[in-house]
């Protein structure tokens, strides 16, 4: 019984959707609904067990249950449980209100496998309100062009666009092509989105004063090229640091992250406080440190095949 | 405060030379004085606060971060300043940011040993953007990918007056600035500093690429590797100025003492060396007299230096600048029979009959002290900054040697988080390598990419920020000169080493010789 596996196994238990995590080909699945829908979206008709979440069943003794883990749509940590002793996968998590899933919940436990994806004490992202000011404000000050925002295609497009309506923006947003389905699957599990059109083939007249959401690879690709004038946006926590906004060529960065920041790292620790922790996926050395600082028993976990740097 | 940090954060994001004019010009003309005229000079990089250099924020970092978690940080972001402005908590809640000049007159009005304390306050007041722009005013160092030049062009931009008369004037006015704007808005004459000895604008050269160009047209000097220099005299105060238009005269007080004449002469200052018959000596003999404030008796007998004269600016206080060279030869050798000769000499014209025997006569050149061959229009006037077809530079072709890469550190500014500095080595005649030399340019962002990933995937140690990597990749390495050196362990050091080309192809053992590096002394 494998979670997350890199590479097709007999047995996995699956956190959430994105790619790295989901990977096709496995024997049997067992995922929440919602990760379920988005992998045979992806992978066309993939077969698996639904686990709601707060749901779980026994596999050679160990109790495995899923539970919210507020990444993206479906996205659970997994606790499994044997003669007494807890442990939590996280998978990728964060603690902020976000309108398109259900919000993590903590799940006491021996030992916590947490991401660090963003472990470095620089890392904390902004409300996000603030953010969507700063992406309503270049729209308002553009309206000759438009402003094109880099996201993923899976989870982080359509918080932008809910957390645009939420600030009160009723116009029709325009996406690309490739998050259509995915759009469409949120809408189906009751997110709604309000007004979408698809961007791609449109005039360029149609798309002044235009909000476009695009995957961060069309950003610099001849996609954008028949935008008019594109500002180019990008929604990643990476933007928190200068110069990873400007290696990626982005005019306008937007510190929006579905992944916990420092602070909520640490804060998950302290309230947690877990006889041991293992830390993976992103910067185990530095959140090991804060650990030691703080007498927490840690150990970094490295997995094959991942740099410092994932995309988040 | 908010405005300045907008402004900054806006031209860390523009791409586009225009944009970043028009956005510096906005703020210039609805920013209030003082405030637009200290931010005018720390984009000109003229602002200097005393009482705070980088190893304050350092300091100021340590005594409240974990300095593992610190140094982690730091090595992640890239930036001393921006990795502090992150990582310190907000506290900005209710509090009023300071503005530009409430910093600058804080800062400046306490003591060094005060100023760490002044500036946590100042910190506790702004948001992370805030603190960014101060710790990055503080420092003077912006690092926002704009020039000088780009700044003036801005300020002559949102007033609309020419960039060449707010260069002519710059340099004799101080931050904030005041006299510069009240011309700039009208108010006031343009500020006239004939009375005072200061900087004016060089005028530069472009590379000869691969033309050639007619010697009826074009006068050739030898191009000397020394460091270009400006001697600016009013008879009762002389000054020397480095290209970037700093001061250096306490660095070398000898040459102001002797120069006893009026006038304003552009050259080059070389150090009198003992072989070639009282010839200039090479660059790294000059290294020993750069960036010393205070000299000695001792180090001026010991590297005794003179300026080798291109051109006349200022004769008296006749401005002979929209001269034609040939005038200003002329002038330039009749001032120069005046000074001192163990101290100033005119740079020698080449006596060649085209451009093919001046090719030949380049290529011979052996002297240590020549970087090249300087071609200049016969008619041209001295004219502020690069202008095209005027004058060009012809450098000596570079040496080139195969080195080993040895180790690799992450860059700083736009190359942050790539491993692009590489110290790379020669062999020993036992089989060893020792480094030679440390090089951060001439390759392409895809070579980058594609050194960046070696380096991940062939550490072999680390040593804090830098990796040791397997000795297998070969770097062809280019440049201009090498000398001994004590400070190296090689016994070698490399002028202005960049990587030429990666050699993939190469296996380590095949690389240069230490004993082959030496071979190329001048």
């Amino acid at each position: 019984m494998w979670i997350d596996p890199s590479r097709p196994a007999a047995r996995a238990l699956v956190t959430h959707g994105h790619a790295d995590h989901a990977r096709s080909g496995h024997g049997a699945v067992w995922a929440t609904p919602e990760t379920l829908a988005i992998m045979a979206l992806r992978y066309g008709t993939e077969m698996g067990t639904p686990v709601p979440y707060g749901e779980g069943f026994e596999h050679g003794g160990v109790k495995i249950s899923f539970h919210p883990a507020g990444h993206v749509l479906g996205s659970a940590q997994i606790l499994l449980e044997h003669a007494g002793e807890r442990v939590v996968v996280t998978g990728d998590y964060k603690r902020r209100f976000d309108p398109t899933c259900t919000p993590f919940e903590p799940v006491a436990c021996d030992v916590l496998i947490t991401e660090a994806t963003f472990g470095l004490p620089v890392f904390t992202h902004p409300p996000i309100e603030d953010e969507i000011a700063k992406l309503l404000a270049a729209r308002a000050a553009n309206v000759d062009g438009c402003i094109v925002v880099g996201a993923y295609a899976l989870g982080k497009a359509q918080r932008v666009i809910a957390e645009l309506r939420r600030a009160g923006y009723d116009a029709p947003i325009y996406i690309h092509g490739a998050m259509q389905k995915m759009c469409d699957l949120y809408a189906a599990h009751n997110v709604p989105l309000g007004e979408l059109i698809m961007a791609t083939g449109l005039a360029k007249s149609e798309l002044k004063g235009a909000i476009v959401i695009a995957p961060p690879s069309a950003l610099n690709d001849r996609w954008a090229q028949r935008l008019p004038e594109p500002i180019t946006a990008m929604a990643s926590g990476w933007m928190r640091v200068r110069q990873r906004a400007r290696q990626r060529n982005v005019e306008l960065p937007l510190v929006i992250s579905d992944h916990a920041d420092w602070t909520e790292l640490t804060d998950t620790l302290l309230e947690l406080r877990p006889s041991e922790t293992w830390i993976t996926h992103g910067r185990t050395d530095a959140l090991g440190r804060w650990c030691e600082l703080h007498q927490l028993k840690a150990r970094a976990l490295d997995l094959v095949g991942r740099e410092d740097e994932d995309e988040g | 405060m908010q405005t300045f940090a907008a402004l900054i954060d806006g031209l860390i994001y523009t791409r586009s030379r225009d944009l970043k004019i028009r956005l510096i010009a906005d703020y210039l003309r609805i920013t209030p004085d003082p405030d637009r005229g200290w931010a005018l000079a720390a984009l000109a990089g003229t602002l200097n606060i005393a009482t705070v250099k980088s190893a304050a924020i350092r300091a100021m970092a340590e005594e409240r971060f974990d300095p593992m978690l610190f140094r982690m940080s730091r090595d992640y972001v890239g930036d001393t300043a921006e990795t502090v402005a992150l990582m310190w908590p907000d506290k900005s809640g209710g509090d009023v940011a300071p503005t530009v000049s409430e910093v600058i007159d804080l800062l400046n009005s306490t003591s060094r040993a005060r100023a760490p304390v002044v500036l946590a306050e100042l910190m506790d007041r702004l948001d992370a953007n805030g603190r960014y722009a101060l710790l990055k005013l503080a420092t003077g160092g912006m690092r926002v990918g704009i020039s000088a030049r780009l700044a003036k062009t801005a300020f002559g931009q949102a007033f609309g007056v020419s960039v060449d008369d707010v260069e002519e004037v710059w340099h004799a006015l101080r931050p904030p600035y005041a006299e510069l704007f009240a011309w700039g808005e009208g108010r006031t004459e343009r500020p006239d500093p004939a009375d005072s000895a200061f900087f004016r604008p060089f005028m530069l050269a472009h590379p000869l690429e691969d033309g050639s160009v007619h010697l009826d047209e074009f006068v050739a000097e030898w191009k000397w590797d020394g460091i270009r220099i400006q001697i600016a005299s009013t008879g009762g105060e002389t000054r020397l100025f480095s290209r970037g238009g700093d001061e250096v005269t306490g660095s070398f007080p000898e040459i102001a003492a002797a120069f006893n004449a009026i006038g304003v002469v552009d050259g080059e200052l070389l150090v009198r060396g003992d072989v070639q018959g009282g010839e200039a000596a090479s660059f790294n003999a000059l290294q020993q007299r750069l960036g010393r404030k205070n000299v000695t008796a001792a180090m001026q007998a010991e590297y005794p230096v003179f300026v080798r004269l291109y051109d006349i600016l200022f004769d008296g206080v006749e401005d002979v600048r929209s001269q034609p060279w040939t005038a200003r030869r002329d002038r330039l050798e009749r001032f120069t029979a005046n000074l001192d000769p163990v101290r100033f000499d005119v740079s020698a014209v080449i006596d060649a009959r085209d451009f093919d025997h001046l090719a030949e006569i380049r290529a011979a050149a052996r002297e240590a002290a020549i970087e090249g061959v300087m071609l200049k229009r016969r008619d041209s006037s001295y004219l502020a900054g690069r202008k095209v077809g005027l004058w060009y530079k012809w450098k000596r072709e570079p040496l080139v040697a195969d080195c080993v890469m040895m180790y690799a550190q992450r860059g700083s500014g736009k190359r942050s988080s790539y491993y692009s500095d590489y110290t790379f080595g020669c062999w020993t005649e036992d089989g060893n390598l020792l480094p030679v030399g440390k090089a951060y340019s001439g390759f392409s962002d895809e070579e980058l990419k594609w050194l960046d990933r070696f380096v991940r995937n062939n550490t072999v140690a680390r040593f804090g920020p830098v990796r040791e990597v397997e000795k297998s990749l070969v770097l062809e390495v280019a440049f201009d000169a090498v000398h001994e050196s004590k400070r190296h362990k090689s016994g070698v050091a490399m002028r202005f080493p960049r990587i030429s080309r990666l050699r993939r192809d190469k296996p380590a053992e095949e690389a240069d010789t230490i004993s082959a590096l030496r071979a190329m002394f001048d």
